[in-house]
């Protein structure tokens, strides 16, 4: 799994369109098993739709998904997933150890309930993101921070092999941030493919192996010491970034 | 008469026996399934949902009473709720989905046409005195006194299809509700699962209306979900909470307006549901508004010993210097 040659998710031609606005336009990219790979952009730049798109979750227009040379749902139970914090209702009445025990939902199907089994891979989890303190906990009550890691330990329970994570620093302090990299980093050395959506462009080389820098196109992807520079910065952020002339497409 | 008294006739009085089973495991049911639609922001759903299956009953009454006359009539009149509040779901998803028009207006224009629509024919069957018309007007406040073996059947026919679908589908909903992107993402579809959701949330108000009537039946979906909130940190005894405050509404309510002549059922129903609510929103720990108010006052003292301990020390250290 190691071998770096194999493309763990590889997208070819895809786009994507809410009513007449493309919201991604003719992506091409391709993720390198075991590496981290950084999505940033502006704000709309298409950042959640891609990964949501790479699953499925919001349809394509038209385009290409192989996760593995496969289809993602022949590979589903090999993707793990972190949405974004923001995306749910905190308020919701559970606890730290039912949310990180939904990671197992997956692998259980229909009808089964969690078990000892799964039980214990959720505990290791929690543990592993320094909240064991915190599993009984209502959800409401947790730090950003602490959501964060909730959401971080779920996804360790779906034990996959390509994560895809939208935002995962968003809302913690510095101290969790440290504490998540550290653990992004143990997956990368298991073999791990990690594809984040990522908003502090200070960080970007200090954390990810290769960068897709995105505005509704691909602007640049590739290593981030060879397209992370003040050229693809300016294509993708500044003020002259390509727009489609009419505002659709036809 | 003495709650002793009110205690041996639910157990020796078969009307008021029946009337009490029914009520309660309307109460169950909708307390259950209100949970749910409390999590999903879809209380006024609930409350649309209900005024419009006036229109399917009227609309089924009609179709029985000239198919059939008064017998087949009543037999429709559930199944027309169920049709009637359906439609008005689908009326105002085609009416977000096709105009630039948003749910909330949308349900607004709906209720107007489904709840209006059944108010006049409503009116127009009372005036024709079709046999078993009067019926009917039990729908709009709600009256429990009146059941009968059948609805009876029929209510716990319905009930148990909710309840099985509920505890067979717990997790998913449980998962959907909190987060449908991650749920998405294992394979949940997302359309099917809002659909057999909404559906069996449907069923729960449609089983409640012969007892609590179009008008009010939302409170008793609502209220002991909110209620339940309250006092918990787990979706399951949420329900099981909710299920229970739903349980003691209705029964409650039946027994009250069998007990006192011409009372309705429904708003006495309603009542109980809503002094659940606002007892619990007052004095529940952490969540009630006592604990909270408590929490703010100790909060704020602890900082104001905090900065004065800070701006001495920075006081001794200026002092020192």
């Amino acid at each position: 799994m190691n071998d770096t040659t194999t493309i763990a998710v590889r997208i070819t031609d895809l786009t994507v369109a809410y009513e007449e606005t493309p919201v991604l336009w003719d992506i091409d990219m391709e993720v390198p098993g075991g590496s981290i790979m950084g999505i940033v952009g502006p704000n709309g730049a298409g950042k959640s739709t891609l990964i949501k798109a790479i699953m499925g979750i919001v349809p394509a227009a038209g385009g290409e998904i192989r996760i593995f040379d496969r289809t993602f749902r022949e590979q589903r139970r090999r993707v793990g997933y972190v949405p974004q914090r923001t995306s749910v209702d905190w308020d919701f009445p559970t606890t730290v150890l039912d949310v990180v025990l939904m990671g197992t939902y997956g692998s259980l199907g229909w009808f089964r309930r969690p078990g000892k089994q799964q039980l214990d891979a959720a505990w290791q989890a929690i543990e592993r993101v320094s909240m064991t303190e915190y599993a009984g906990r209502q959800i409401s009550e947790l730090s950003g921070g602490q959501q964060q890691r909730t959401f971080l330990a779920r996804a360790l329970v779906q034990n996959a092999d390509i994560y895809l994570m939208d935002e995962p620093f968003q809302g913690v302090d510095a101290r969790t941030e440290r504490a998540i990299v550290q653990i992004l980093r143990q997956m990368r050395q298991q073999g791990r493919t990690l594809l984040i959506v990522h908003h502090d462009l200070q960080t970007v080389e200090e954390y990810f192996d290769l960068v897709a820098m995105l505005n509704v196109r691909i602007v640049a992807c590739g290593p981030v010491e060879a397209v992370f520079g003040e050229e693809n910065l300016r294509r993708t952020y500044g003020g002259r970034v390509e727009t489609f002339s009419s505002g659709r497409i036809k | 008469m003495t709650p002793g008294d009110v205690l041996s006739m639910l157990i020796f009085d078969h009307t008021l026996r029946t009337v009490s089973i029914g009520s309660g495991l309307v109460g169950v049911v909708a307390g259950a399934l209100g949970c749910f639609a409390y999590l999903r922001k879809q209380g006024m759903m609930g409350a649309i949902v209900a005024h419009s299956s006036l229109f399917g009953i009227t609309v089924a009454f009609l179709i029985g009473s000239a198919a059939g006359g008064a017998a087949l009539a009543e037999r429709l009149i559930l199944p027309g709720a169920l049709v009637g509040g359906t439609l008005c779901m689908a009326f105002v998803s085609l009416v977000v989905h096709t105009t630039r028009i948003k749910t909330d207006t949308a349900m607004g224009v709906s209720v107007a046409l489904f709840f209006g629509t059944g108010i006049a024919l409503l009116r127009m069957i009372q005036s024709m005195s079709l046999p078993g018309h009067r019926v009917l007007r039990d729908y709009l406040f709600g009256q429990a006194a009146t059941m009968t073996r059948v609805d009876l059947q029929t209510i716990a026919l319905f009930s148990g299809i909710a309840v099985v679908v509920l505890l067979v589908s717990w997790k998913e909903f449980k998962l959907h509700t909190f987060d449908p992107g991650f749920a998405a993402s294992i394979g949940y579809p997302m359309h099917r699962m809002d659909q057999v959701l909404l559906a069996v949330i449907v069923l729960a108000i449609v089983i409640g209306l012969r007892t609590v009537g179009v008008i009010l039946m939302v409170s008793l979906l609502v209220c002991p979900a909110a209620a339940a909130r309250q006092w918990t940190k787990r979706l399951s005894h949420m329900a099981l909470l909710a299920s229970f405050f739903g349980l003691l509404s209705g029964v409650l309510g039946a027994v009250l307006s069998a007990v006192v002549s011409n009372l309705p059922t429904g708003p006495v129903i309603s009542l109980t549901a809503t002094m659940i609510v606002l007892i619990s929103l007052v004095i529940a720990p952490r969540r009630g508004v006592v604990a909270r108010s408590l929490q703010r006052s100790v909060n704020r003292r602890r900082f104001a010993q905090l900065l004065t301990a800070e701006q001495a020390t920075s006081a001794d250290h200026r002092s020192r210097s």
